[in-house]
């Protein structure tokens, strides 16, 4: 394609024009260090501070300029020792951390075990409005941080976190969990440095890390550019001069601008550019699978669709989407179909297991329909799955899901798509229960443990349990399972609480889905981690 | 505020209105002008305020111009077409078989073949049998909102140009607060606690937010046709307000508020589908051509055809309304007579 | 005339009050912000509540208008919710959206109104029938399309401009997202002149004019054009405010961090600081513009005169 021959040259000669490198050879050449990188990016909701960063764009620049306890590999997502040398426990609720010595903020500033004691308890405190506060709430005197009930805190730091010395601190939890310590490789677990306190917005405004990367200059809403720092202590050093990210509203003019060879990385492909993805760039693209799951939550606070037989009813709905057809036509492959409620990016050790949902996630319209009449009927003979219309592109996809329900059933209007117009207010109408049929939900770990896929959305009155689905069999395995120390037996547990969620049919997996980027020929060794963020660090650039 | 000063009177009521004859004094004024229809005065007597003259002279401008239309062929084939259009939205079954909700993935994107002439889009729903079905909701929307915006602001901003003064202001600025409403806020507060998923909501929507654009358009043409020189002598004639707003400033000033109500026309069909695109307005199961360009916008490079036949169908739908229009303005036009 | 000027600038008071008021109004009715704010999970009731309190939301409605009219007497327009100040956020916006809509404006002006005049001048001639069909393509079909198509042709196939625009947004890198974005304006500026110089073709002083012997280009010009462009102004007038707060469509395309994209993100965040903000500044602009139409009227049509 033209396009395609035309964006190469185009690309070529804006490095020589950044870089004076030789143009022309493979990517493959090896990188030249000093070089600078551009990648899409968008602008983050919340402040940059970690423990107030919970959507993708804000974790991406967290990612590159914090190193946290742990690190999880970017190919495997294991949960790796980085900054922690080690972190002991003989009872999976007193942990004793040991932080590795050498290392330093890139303003000089060592990093001790009062930087991370210091950050979580200003995570956990309430009155710093920090929207990943809960991410403390296992620790000990968090209750006293962070009273639930919105009553004054009545205290400012966490009685479970002690410093001991410059280089360990213990951490007590409220009750026993065996996989803490994988936790920690979370962004909102990062140290933090003094000057975070003591000037706040000057932080803010050019935020300061341990990272491989330190930020060169920001500005807001249009452009953030790091650059390698030199002195990182770390083995996972830039292997790159640094990396601008370019504020983009609409991923499709990120997609244009590599095309034209103004961008290097594009993280996000937008799906109506899907098809052209092989044409446009051939093989410098990249499908990787992610730990983000798509389902079908219901209201269980509904009569409706928690009386007797609202099982099969949902069931049947399961088995009526054809999983299959919808991944390949409308995501291009960019999804898989789901077979159980967590993600491939576990692996099986960690607790995936493909095919744990069997036959009530198969399509077949004929069980379908003969599921949904032996569970009374769809309640007020027709569904509506609602979505909010301002993110994302919903439509194709629930549109698709109602079209094969709707030729399942032989009924064009069993279902229909219910669009709201914004996110806030779709969120708020989850708050206030006000769901009446099956709605979007979706889910991205926050780290890669099987119990992150379930507790938070299963469990009864749990943060994200948006349809309130309660089921004592399944919390008690889940408390079980979280008090188990090996490993293996925990995931094993989990497993059998995930079964009693598809004996309910708790909610409908629908698909997997995967992180998709593309890159110009400048670029090689681009990869992206399980988070579907880029490894920066690792790109090489020629 | 403007307060129009009146020209100077002209010495005799030698104005004429003017569906008095083949020379009426339209023009913007001047000496030039004044001599010309001064001449024609001395041989033709001034319609007195009472609109009676002679047998003919019964004939209205409005009869007038329905004479005219009816031998424009501009005006038949528009005509044809719109008629054709309501046929089609009240019995679309009559020319395509099928549901329109009829989806199968399968033939997603799909081009023509046979039963589906129009070829697949992006769901695998048959454009064509979408395009005959959704010409209801959308002509209707389209009509319907134009109707309302063209009714309501022309009154509106007419009677603001047409006595200014403090009854000027007062509309101007209300005018100028609806202006301020962002369409996608208005859309999203107003809508969004609609829960009717019929056409109408959405139609009193866009009359709500479109009628001050065609109020000040219709107040700016009114200030011109007010300074005429048949107007001010139908004026100093003493012809009521309603007589002289209908008579005389109506019909000269109605032709900037056709052309844009025309146009309009077209982007109130697109508006509906930017509502539903913000989840707001109509919702499935509902089809239209609004909806589906906009589904069908993203895929431009890999499926173009699912949505050059809506598209092509808004353009047939608007060229019609403007070649409607055109013919309407020049039979009320005298001077094209 | 002068006093006129001052009685219209007084009037702005009533407007800007009200219109403040029902665009905050507005934005409450949509609801709770706070829920969107913590990502696809509910927010921890505590920080909800302490968020409330920090953006003032726990408030009467009435209190909340006068706290946020008080402060912007002061300047103060509130902060967005990444902790950005609405005003640094305005500074950002508005030069690169002014410029958009004075490239935008342009076309109209230039292409708008001589396509207008030559097609007023030809009716029923083959110029007047393609423009008619040009003017169908661009009503029928979305502005995202357009725009789409000619950042892939002129950005990617040809090479003559970039894509996106960068956050500088000088004027030439506009030229193109000013044409995509006044492209349905153009046909309604065109479609009016057209009328008009039609309508006045035939008027007296036209043929007056000619008869006098003045030069074709002069009659145009000084007698057609002048006296048909009433319409024309108010339509422009009107759409100046159209173009700088609704251009989120060309905004998103040509990735111009502009008015319309920090709206459309006020509105859909539901950030009331942000929203009644830029609101405000664009009701001053709608006022000043109708202001300016109307002293127009009086320069275009001498008969109309303002005490």
């Amino acid at each position: 394609m033209r396009g395609a021959t035309h964006a190469k040259w185009a690309a070529c000669a804006a490095a020589v024009a950044l870089v004076a490198t030789a143009c022309g050879g493979g990517g493959d050449s090896g990188g030249d260090s000093g070089a600078v990188l551009s990648s899409s990016w968008g602008d983050p909701q919340n402040p940059l501070e970690p423990a107030n960063t919970n959507e993708v764009q804000g974790g991406k620049v967290l990612d590159m300029i914090f190193r946290s306890l742990k690190k999880y590999n970017p190919e495997t997502g294991e949960a790796e020792d980085m900054l922690a040398e080690k972190i002991e426990t003989s009872d999976s609720q007193n942990f004793t951390i040991t932080v590795k010595d050498g290392w330093t903020f890139s303003n000089g500033e060592k990093v001790t075990a009062k930087s991370f004691v210091d950050a979580w308890n200003y995570g956990a405190s309430l009155k710093n409005n920090q929207k990943n506060a809960y991410f403390f709430g296992y620790i000990e005197g968090y209750d006293k941080t962070h009273p639930e009930d919105g009553s004054a805190q009545t205290a400012d730091t966490l009685s479970g976190l002690k410093v001991v010395d410059d280089k360990t601190f213990t951490v007590k939890l409220s009750q026993k969990f065996s996989t803490f310590p994988d936790t920690l490789g979370y962004p909102a677990y990062a140290p933090l440095p003094q000057a975070f306190f003591t000037d706040h917005a000057g932080w803010l405004s050019k935020p300061v890390g341990n990272g491989p990367y330190a930020i060169d200059s920001y500005a807001k809403g249009s452009q953030m550019s790091l650059r390698k720092w030199e002195e990182y202590p770390g083995d996972d050093a830039a292997e790159n001069g640094g990396v601008d990210l370019k504020v983009y509203t609409d991923n499709n003019t990120a997609y244009t601008d590599l095309l034209a060879g103004n961008l290097d990385l594009v993280d996000d492909v937008p799906a109506a550019q899907l098809k052209n993805v092989k044409n446009d760039l051939g093989d410098r693209y990249l499908n990787t699978p992610a730990g983000i799951i798509q389902t079908l939550a219901f209201p269980f606070y509904d009569e409706n669709w928690n009386k007797s037989g609202s099982d099969k009813v949902r069931t049947g709905l399961s088995r009526a989407i054809n999983r299959e057809q919808i991944t390949e036509t409308i995501f291009q492959k960019t999804r898989t179909p789901a077979t159980d409620w967590t993600s491939p990016v576990l692996g099986e050790d960690g607790g995936f297991k493909e095919g744990l949902c069997g036959d009530a996630c198969d399509y077949d319209p004929a069980e379908a329909k003969k599921l949904i009449q032996e569970g009374g009927g769809l309640p007020g003979g027709q569904v509506k799955i609602t979505y909010n219309a301002d993110t994302g592109s919903h439509k194709q996809w629930v549109d698709a899901v109602c079209n094969s329900i709707n030729n399942a059933l032989d009924n064009d209007k069993a279902c229909v798509g219910n669009p709201v117009g914004t996110f806030a207010d779709f969120r708020g109408q989850i708050t206030d229960r006000k769901m009446s049929g099956p709605f979007r939900a979706g889910w991205q770990m926050d780290y890669p443990l099987i119990q992150n896929f379930l507790q938070p959305l299963y469990y009864t009155n749990a943060s994200s349990n948006d349809g309130k689905w309660s089921n004592k069999e399944f919390d008690d395995l889940v408390d079980k399972a979280n008090a188990e120390s090996d490993t293996a037996k925990a995931v094993e547990t989990f497993q059998q609480a995930e079964e009693v969620l598809r004996d309910n049919m708790g909610a409908i997996p629908l698909w997997y889905q995967n992180g998709s980027a593309g890159y110009s020929d400048r670029l090689s060794n681009v990869k992206l981690n399980p988070f579907s963020v880029p490894v920066y660090n690792e790109i090489k650039v020629s | 505020m403007p307060e129009p000063m009146p020209p100077e009177p002209y010495p005799s009521g030698g104005s004429r209105v003017p569906e008095d004859g083949a020379i009426a004094a339209t023009g913007m004024g001047g000496a030039m002008d004044l001599a010309t229809s001064e001449g024609e005065t001395l041989e033709e007597p001034p319609v007195g305020p009472d609109g009676t003259g002679r047998p003919e002279r019964a004939r209205s401008l409005w009869s007038d111009a329905w004479r005219d239309l009816r031998r424009n062929p501009v005006f038949i084939i528009s005509g044809l077409v719109i008629l054709f259009l309501v046929f089609v939205s009240l019995w679309p079954s009559a020319i395509a078989s099928g549901s329109p909700l009829k989806c199968d993935l399968a033939k997603a994107q799909e081009g023509s073949q046979p039963g589906a002439p129009f070829g697949y889009d992006g769901q695998g729903c048959n454009v064509y049998t979408r395009t005959v079905y959704g010409a209801r909701t959308s002509v209707t929307v389209g009509v319907l909102a134009t109707l309302g915006v063209a009714l309501f602001g022309s009154v509106l901003g007419g009677l603001a140009g047409f006595f200014g003064g403090v009854w000027d202001s007062v509309l101007s600025r209300i005018t100028d607060i609806f202006f301020a409403i962002p369409v996608v806020l208005g859309g999203l507060v107003l809508l969004s606690v609609v829960t009717s998923n019929t056409v109408w909501p959405v139609i009193g929507f866009m009359v709500l937010l479109g009628w001050p654009q065609i109020s000040r358009i219709a107040r700016g043409s009114v200030i011109t046709a007010k300074q005429n020189d048949y107007v001010q002598a139908a004026r100093a004639l003493g012809a009521s307000n309603s007589r002289m707003l209908l008579r005389h400033i109506t019909p000269n000033a109605v032709a900037p508020v056709i052309v844009v109500a025309t146009i309009a026309l077209g982007t109130y069909i697109s508006l509906e589908a930017t509502l539903s695109y913000l989840g707001v307005g109509l919702k499935p199961p509902t089809v239209s051509w609004g909806i589906d360009i906009s589904a069908a916008s993203p895929y431009i490079r890999n499926a173009p055809h699912a949505l050059l036949w809506p598209s092509g169908a808004l353009a047939l739908t608007v060229l019609a309304f403007i070649m409607l229009g055109d013919a309407v303005r020049d039979a009320l036009d005298p001077k094209l007579r | 005339m002068g006093r006129y000027v001052i009685r219209r600038l007084l009037q702005m008071i009533p407007v800007f009050i009200g219109a403040t008021l029902l665009i905050f109004l507005m934005v409450n009715v949509m609801g709770d912000p706070i829920a969107g704010l913590c990502g696809d999970r509910q927010c921890d009731p505590a920080t909800a509540a302490q968020l409330e309190k920090e953006f003032g939301l726990d408030k009467p409605v009435w209190q909340q208008y006068l706290t946020y009219m008080g402060n912007v007497f002061t300047g103060d327009f509130g902060t967005a919710f990444n902790g950005q100040p609405v005003t640094e956020l305005m500074a950002s916006a508005f030069p690169v959206t002014i410029r958009l809509t004075i490239v935008a404006i342009i076309f109209e002006i230039v292409i708008g109104i001589t396509l207008g005049v030559i097609t007023g001048l030809r009716r029923g001639s083959p110029v007047d029938s393609g423009v008619l069909l040009v003017t169908l393509v661009v009503i029928s079909v979305p502005t995202f399309v357009t725009g789409l198509l000619l950042q892939l042709l002129l950005g990617v196939q040809w090479g003559w401009i970039k894509p996106s625009v960068s956050s500088d947004a000088t004027f030439g890198e506009l030229i193109v997202p000013g044409l995509v974005l006044a492209s349905v304006s153009l046909a309604y500026v065109t479609r009016l002149t057209r009328t008009s110089i039609a309508e006045n073709k035939r008027s007296d002083y036209v043929r007056t004019a000619i008869a006098k012997g003045l030069p074709r280009r002069r009659v145009v010009t000084r007698h057609l054009l002048r006296n048909s462009l009433i319409p024309v102004v108010t339509f422009i007038g009107t759409d100046i405010g159209a173009l700088m707060g609704g251009a989120i469509v060309t905004e998103r395309i040509f990735n111009i961090h502009g008015v319309g994209f920090q709206l459309y993100q006020g509105i859909l965040r539901q950030n009331t600081q942000t929203v009644v903000g830029f609101v405000t500044v664009l009701v001053l602009v709608f006022l000043v513009a109708n202001l300016l139409v109307d002293l127009l009227y009086a320069v275009l049509d001498p008969r109309i005169r303002y005490a």
